[in-house]
């Protein structure tokens, strides 16, 4: 083991590479040592993180590299972080989207480099943080911290409507939060104790944890968006710069899902137990119902946040099954998810570059000139439809199969909104890269540069090598579901 | 012999209070017999005058007893919120310094008004009977009247002295006449005597009842509670900014150690019968205030309603009524002066187009031309919105926590609900000068003083760096006692 603070030092890393973007005094010839610093620093993180993997210890379930600080001289709140198999993943995610959204943005963000770039590394900082606290005042912190930055982000370097899908993003996830903030009080008051660690397990009785849940799912749906808590996320992520889409769609919305399987599946076994059916409920109304709106839309954005929900949807209904396939399909589900929905923003991003437009109407035939991309495009594509082979499909067979013990028509509500996603995905593919080029703007677009290769072909890599060798991703996380399991089978046996 | 006079000396727990008082009149003649810059040189002095009060408000913090027939009391709680008050005076008088110079107000009376003021609200906050409770409100408040009309030749500053000076009055008035009630149902002034008296008692009869809820009127106004907040958006517009920002950072602090003091202490065993009362007047706050001040312009009046909501915050806690309800209201209080001295010392150096900072909308473009100044409001604002990691957030959690401890849970949820309308309009401040797009040419100048920017600099350190040992402040404040 390391006997240095790793982990500390991946969470401020970023902070520190940000507080000396601070310094550099930003004009025409300085941007560039902006984003170059940008960028080393949040490589630096990602290799770190890439070591925590390499020392993690597979068999152990609990927490591993910890610290912990006496923080407040009056309550047990700790500085105390960790992590375990289920958050080793969410900061690898982190770290592993952060560099390649500021090389995304490299060259489209012309306006303010530094306060961007500053925003980002904040941004990065507080995503790890929130995934590595024990402490659940820490991770409220954090949780919420996030708000400010992405506020930034969508506000300044937004689209047309970006006022408005700024407020309602900060507005409707606050909301959510300042009820989670009334629940983390409760706990504390009633247990005295504010480690996620400790409390997981069975501790409230069974009216406290109804409303604890309550407040809890308050939070995390909005955060994963659940439907009908899910409105802000079309506005947010059609507004957003593209990088910010990415981090959007790629980490901040698994918050959700982590947040579900710490607080309410850990925490709160009983009343889980109870809310199951309305959870099932709504993720296959939500998979249902936001697959054909994905179908209508004429924004190609808008389009793959509406798929984001939908996958979400998958997530929600494999943390819920509380069985090994459907938490361990979850899991995958939302590495997955972030990485694909990440990628086909991306890919989004290019040829918005080109273009500044979003329409589909507006592109056909791309695959005449631009067969990289095409080709790139299609890897995603069929990794968000969840073709064998490709990340999707291990996260929703999983998912699909772990529904069996529960119910059938959970089984066929989501077996549904995957052929559904297929629908709109393919039709989308069809639209936009097959066929003719029948809009002469068209005839001058350029393929993938350098740089947007760079970016693209790990995020293809990855997408393949997590559908052919998904154990490397559920080894890790093994045991520490199972923990959860148990706890949460030994409190609903009595 | 001489030992035993000093001993007698530090017995006396006035001291902090007569040296005050003895050096605000010293300030009086030393403002008359400087030729040359006499306001400059009466701030000066006046500002070393509270430095030295609070060293020996310090030195004053153990000897806990009551001296003068009990008139005043000394205690950790009285303590820690009359350093907080001169620490606010003092704050202020530095950053309002080169504002008042530049709009060419230089009476040397301004400075001594503070003090005099300062004085009345150490003696408030102190205060262990009815009688000096009075005294002490009017003397700070008499004071403020005058601060707040000190520019003669301005109609609105006229306007708003007048306002403030009627309502107040009106608002002693019933406050006197509670009192009086409460001393002819219980026969004596002393707020242990009362406690005592009422010891006897199962109920509060109904002369008492109305005493309390007269008294609770006048406090509630002096502390700009719904539904007797009407001055504070009038008067914090009319008066000049600076004044403006003594009132929004001081007068609040001392109002509500005072409406604490007089909860817990009377009418400590009558729990249910102020309780409702405060309740509603939190709710109220809370509400009007975010609601309210969505539609301001006017960054002064947004600033009212932002302080009403605040005062919401600490009724809370004050309904809570157990240790942590003490020891959120102290770290809400230090939140909210750091917080407004701040935000008051940023506003009172902006310049547009050569006009001292009114409309919010004139910030705009001023993360462009300057951006640590717009970091600067960006992080006040969000941390009076209660967003983490800012000090802003803590207050607001240990409100909660004392809420909670005692399963307030209607009051916390609403609460919460509260502060998310109200981070609207704090975002808001954020989207003019980050969102909106500048095509004029930005005719914004920032020029502070050197003290100032130490005050600013100061402030906005406690408030991001909070967060990395919050032990500091949260040390002091659990070990308070009424």
């Amino acid at each position: 083991m390391i006997d240095w603070p790793l982990l500390s030092v991946i969470i401020f890393l970023p902070l520190v590479g940000g507080l000396i973007i601070l310094f550099i005094k930003e004009d025409e010839v300085t941007s560039n040592n902006i984003k170059w610093s940008a960028l080393l620093t949040s490589i630096g993180t990602f290799i770190l993180s890439l070591i925590l993997w390499l020392q993690f210890d597979y068999l152990n379930p609990s927490y591993q590299f910890q610290e912990k600080f006496r923080w407040f001289d009056d309550f047990n709140f700790f500085y105390h972080i960790g992590i375990d198999g289920v958050s080793l993943f969410m900061i690898l995610l982190s770290t592993f989207l952060t560099p390649l959204c500021i090389l995304a943005s490299w060259s489209n963000i012309q306006k303010r480099v530094k306060e961007y770039m500053l925003s980002f590394l904040f941004l990065e900082t507080v995503m790890i943080g929130m995934f590595a606290s024990i402490d659940i005042l820490l991770f409220y912190i954090f949780f919420e911290a996030v708000l400010i930055p992405m506020y930034l982000i969508i506000g300044i370097w937004g689209g047309a409507r970006r006022i408005y899908a700024s407020f309602k993003f900060f507005l409707y996830t606050l909301l959510g939060s300042v009820l989670m903030l009334i629940a983390i009080i409760v706990m504390y008051i009633n247990t005295n104790s504010m480690s996620i660690e400790s409390l997981q397990g069975n501790f409230f009785s069974f009216n406290t944890q109804i409303f604890l849940w309550l407040a809890f799912f308050a939070s995390f749906a909005v955060k994963i968006p659940m439907w009908p808590f899910h409105t802000w996320l079309p506005d947010a992520h059609v507004e957003a710069p593209t990088a910010g889409s990415v981090i959007l769609a790629g980490v901040l919305l698994k918050m959700g899902g982590y947040g579900f399987i710490r607080f309410s599946v850990g925490m709160l076994p009983e009343a889980t137990e109870f809310f199951v059916p309305l959870i099932m409920m709504l993720s296959i109304i939500a998979i249902i119902y936001t697959s054909l709106v994905a179908l209508a839309q004429t924004d190609i954005k808008k389009l793959i946040a509406y798929s984001s929900v939908a996958h979400m949807g998958i997530v929600t209904i494999g943390i819920f099954l509380v069985n090994q396939q459907g938490l361990e399909g979850a899991m995958m589900q939302m590495i997955s998810h972030g990485i694909v929905s990440a990628a086909l923003f991306l890919c989004v991003g290019v040829i918005y570059d080109r273009m500044h437009t979003r329409e589909i109407k507006f592109y056909g035939g791309l695959v005449q000139r631009m067969p990289l991309y095409a080709t790139v495009f299609m890897i995603f594509m069929l990794g968000s439809v969840g073709l064998p082979g490709t990340s999707g499909f291990v996260g929703e067979f999983l998912v699909i199969v772990g529904a069996f013990q529960l119910s059938s028509f959970v089984v066929i509500g989501a077996a549904f909104g995957i052929i559904l996603s297929a629908v709109y995905m393919l039709y989308l593919y069809k639209r936009i890269i097959f066929g003719t080029i029948t809009n002469n703007k068209l005839l001058e677009i350029l393929d993938l540069n350098t740089r947007e290769k760079i970016i693209l072909i790990p995020l293809a890599i990855s997408v393949i090598i997590l559908g052919i060798f998904p154990n490397i991703f559920l080894d890790p996380m093994r045991l520490s579901l199972e923990l959860i399991i148990t706890n949460y089978e030994m409190a609903n046996a009595k | 012999m001489k030992w035993q006079m000093l001993n007698n000396i530090n017995n006396i727990i006035f001291i902090p209070e007569i040296f005050l008082a003895l050096f605000s009149f010293i300030s009086l003649i030393f403002g008359l017999y400087v030729k040359k810059n006499a306001f400059r040189q009466t701030s000066n002095f006046a500002v070393i005058i509270l430095f030295f009060t609070i060293i020996l408000v310090y030195l004053d913090n153990y000897s806990n007893f009551a001296d003068y027939e009990n008139l005043f009391e000394n205690s950790s709680f009285i303590s820690f919120f009359k350093i907080l008050v001169l620490l606010g005076s003092i704050s202020t008088i530095i950053i309002t310094k080169d504002y008042f110079l530049a709009i060419k107000l230089k009476n040397f009376e301004i400075p001594i008004l503070f003090l005099f003021s300062t004085l009345g609200m150490m003696l408030m906050i102190s205060s262990n009977n009815l009688m000096s409770m009075y005294l002490a409100i009017e003397l700070q408040s008499l004071s403020l009247y005058v601060a707040a009309a000190i520019k003669r030749d301005s109609v609105t500053s006229a306007e708003s002295g007048v306002k403030y000076f009627i309502l107040g009055a009106l608002s002693s008035g019933i406050l006197l006449y509670g009192c009086s009630l409460i001393y002819g149902f219980t026969g004596s002034m002393n707020f242990n005597e009362i406690n005592f008296y009422l010891l006897n008692y199962e109920n509060l009869n109904m002369g008492l009842i109305f005493g309390l809820v007269f008294v609770m009127v006048g406090l509630a106004f002096k502390v700009s509670a719904v539904p007797f907040h009407m001055w504070t958006p009038d008067v914090y517009e009319g008066a000049p900014n600076s004044v403006t920002a003594f009132f929004a950072i001081v007068p609040k602090i001392a109002g509500v150690a005072l409406i604490y003091r007089f909860c817990l202490v009377p009418f400590q065993n009558f729990y249910l019968d102020w309780s409702q009362i405060v309740f509603f007047l939190s709710i109220a706050s809370m509400f009007l205030g975010a609601i309210a001040a969505i539609a301001q312009t006017n960054i002064k009046r947004l600033l009212a309603y932002s302080s009403i909501g605040h005062i919401g915050y600490i009724l809370i806690a004050l309904i809570a009524a157990n240790d942590n309800a003490v020891k959120a209201a102290s770290i809400y209080m230090f939140a909210y002066m750091v917080m407004n001295i701040g935000i008051f010392a940023i506003i009172l150096s902006i310049k547009v187009k050569n006009e001292f900072l009114i409309n919010i909308y004139e910030l705009k473009g001023l993360s462009k031309s300057n951006p640590i100044v717009s970091l600067s409001i960006s992080i006040i604002m969000l941390s009076m919105a209660g967003i983490p990691p800012f000090i802003g957030f803590f207050g607001k959690f240990y409100v909660f926590i004392a809420a909670l401890q005692q399963e307030l849970y209607l009051l916390s949820i609403l609460g919460v609900l509260a502060s998310v309308i109200s981070a609207f309009y704090y975002l808001r401040i954020i989207k003019i000068m980050y969102f909106d797009d500048n095509t004029e040419i930005i005719n914004i100048y920032f020029k502070i003083s050197y003290q100032a920017k130490i005050i600013l600099f100061i402030s906005l350190f406690i408030i991001i760096f909070f967060i990395f040992y919050p032990s500091f402040l949260i040390n002091i404040s659990s070990n308070l006692i009424l």
